[in-house]
């Protein structure tokens, strides 16, 4: 029997598990590292990080609610019941996960631009623009964020025990209170994590965002956009905007531990 | 089953966070400046070079390019085409290039300061006009038009000299401007006026010939207008510097004179 812990990990393996383990952490180090922590305060007050940041967390719990909303219904739809054609839905439902973030971003305006499929008829009877206004910031966000949360609960309903359902079924409860009262407490934690990823998610999206909403400082300008553009303006603001994103993440990590590496699902 | 399931949410998961890891434009991505230097004379000219340059210089540069290579045909010229100050980022964090043109002076003197240039010669210069979708459904007829609260512009962010020439015009012009999104070059502010999202861009009247009949251009009067000049410089760091310089002589000869005069810019 070969013993466990790291300490007999055969070479051919630890070596490149060690490579792989220094590529992904030294960049993070190196941002710690080469902040301009004397100026903090002063920089984060005197560019526009917090006009920025203030826009990025509502926005992305506006997303998040949308998503939480529609999209658990949805992954109810996908566990629960079953038509031709579920799995081509799962897999549409499943693209946005895999799809470069920018071609969400250029497909959004084709439909929902001024021209737009969509977006022409909001704008010849209703007067409704959607491009460039933080509602086009929140859509791009949904956009990419809603299938993380709805594969996270689909994938909880799916694996969780129907016998507690079915119990509450033979009990007399109709099933929305079956669903209210059994099913959503039963994959709570996985909805919890998937919620959190979900915001997550919208917090650092870049590509849809900033081709679908533009970018106005105060309106549309999320943080990772501020980023981008302070590199070529304000390199110290850049780094310090990068570390607080990088903190948000980290915080986002520990909170899902062992549920994000197990995929758990277990109440 | 279910292990399964997982792995395959995991690995979903992962691809879609490799996907959103290659986000944001990528601007100056041309093909590697590597390349012999030749010994003397221009025929004898061979290798790459890649040319950064401003991107309201995308078609002249690109006709340039195609000259260049005819007259020096084992010269392969591969061209990166964003907003100079992100341009000029790039360069003076190490990216690899050969020649740097850029819209405004500003930029380069960041990249003669920092090292990277030297000896800019000014080849063009340009003025700014507005650029409207072919219905103007904003019935712009002039730089006023832009400060009504009905009329959805777009501009480049104030760093990039496109944002910064527009700034200039707006402040001869005694108007206030609020843009609905500040654009990271001009090429994309034109191509928000093309797909019809605002009523107006600002933009270069190079800009305004270049897209023809797809967007339309509203004069800027003279007294009102502001202009920018062009300054080209071989890069210090070039691995090909004998076809860099040749490069940057085209430029400024009568051959690319003519092709800049052709897509509207004025000489300097």
């Amino acid at each position: 029997m070969t013993g466990a812990g790291a300490r007999s990990a055969p070479l051919p393996l630890l070596v490149p598990a060690l490579v792989a383990l220094a590529f992904l952490v030294i960049p993070l180090a190196g941002l710690i590292l080469r902040a301009p922590w004397g100026s903090f305060w002063e920089i984060l007050h005197g560019s526009q990080a917090g006009e920025a940041l203030k826009l990025s967390l509502w926005t992305s719990s506006v997303a998040t609610a949308i998503s939480l909303v529609v999209g658990v219904p949805l992954a109810w739809v996908l566990a629960r019941t079953d038509f031709p054609g579920l799995r081509l839905v799962r897999a549409l439902v499943t693209l946005p996960l895999v799809l470069p973030p920018v071609v969400g971003g250029v497909a959004l305006l084709l439909v929902f631009g001024r021209n737009g499929l969509v977006g022409q008829y909001l704008d010849q009877w209703f007067g409704i623009t959607i491009p460039f206004s933080p509602t086009a910031v929140v859509m791009a966000e949904t956009f990419v964020a809603m299938p993380f949360l709805v594969v996270t609960v689909e994938g909880a309903l799916r694996s969780a025990d129907r016998g507690f359902e079915e119990a509450a079924a033979t009990l007399g409860a109709r099933r929305m209170t079956v669903f209210r009262r059994v099913t959503l407490p039963l994959v709570m934690p996985s909805l919890g994590a998937g919620a959190v990823l979900c915001w997550a998610r919208a917090l650092g999206e870049f590509g849809a965002t900033i081709t679908f909403a533009g970018s106005f400082p105060g309106r549309t300008q999320t943080m990772p956009i501020a980023v981008y553009y302070a590199l070529e303006t304000d390199p110290d603001a850049a780094i310090l905007l990068s570390l607080v994103l990088l903190l948000v993440s980290v915080i986002v990590l520990v909170t899902l531990r062992d549920k994000w590496l197990r995929g758990g699902s277990t109440p | 089953m279910r292990r399964l399931a997982v792995t395959v949410v995991a690995g979903i998961v992962g691809l879609a966070m490799a996907g959103c890891a290659s986000d944001g434009p990528d601007a100056g991505s041309g093909g590697t400046a590597g390349g012999t230097a030749s010994g003397s004379g221009a025929s004898a000219l061979s290798g790459d070079i890649t040319v950064l340059a401003a991107a309201s210089l995308t078609d002249s540069f690109t006709t340039i390019g195609q000259q260049f290579e005819a007259a020096n045909p084992a010269v392969t010229v591969t061209f990166g085409f964003a907003g100079s100050s992100a341009l000029a980022t790039q360069i003076i964090s190490g990216a690899p290039a050969d020649v740097f043109a850029s819209a405004s002076a500003k930029n380069m003197d960041a990249v003669v300061a920092a090292g990277a240039a030297a000896d800019p010669t000014t080849f063009a210069t340009n003025v700014m006009a507005i650029a409207v979708p072919p219905a103007n459904p904003g019935k712009v007829t002039g730089v006023s038009s832009l400060a009504g609260a009905d009329v959805t512009t777009a501009l480049c962010q104030p760093q990039v000299p496109c944002g910064a020439t527009a700034e200039k015009v707006f402040a001869n012009a005694k108007v206030a401007v609020q843009p609905v999104t500040l654009e990271p070059d001009v090429k994309a502010v034109l191509s928000k006026v093309q797909l019809g999202e605002v009523d107006a861009g600002m933009v270069y009247v190079t800009d305004v010939l270049a897209a023809g009949d797809k967007v339309r251009g509203v004069e800027i009067p003279a007294d009102v207008n502001a202009s920018t000049s062009y300054p080209i410089a071989a890069l210090t760091s070039s691995a090909n510097a004998a076809a860099a310089a040749a490069f940057v002589d085209y430029v400024l000869s009568p051959d690319g004179a003519s092709v800049l005069t052709a897509a509207g810019f004025q000489q300097p």
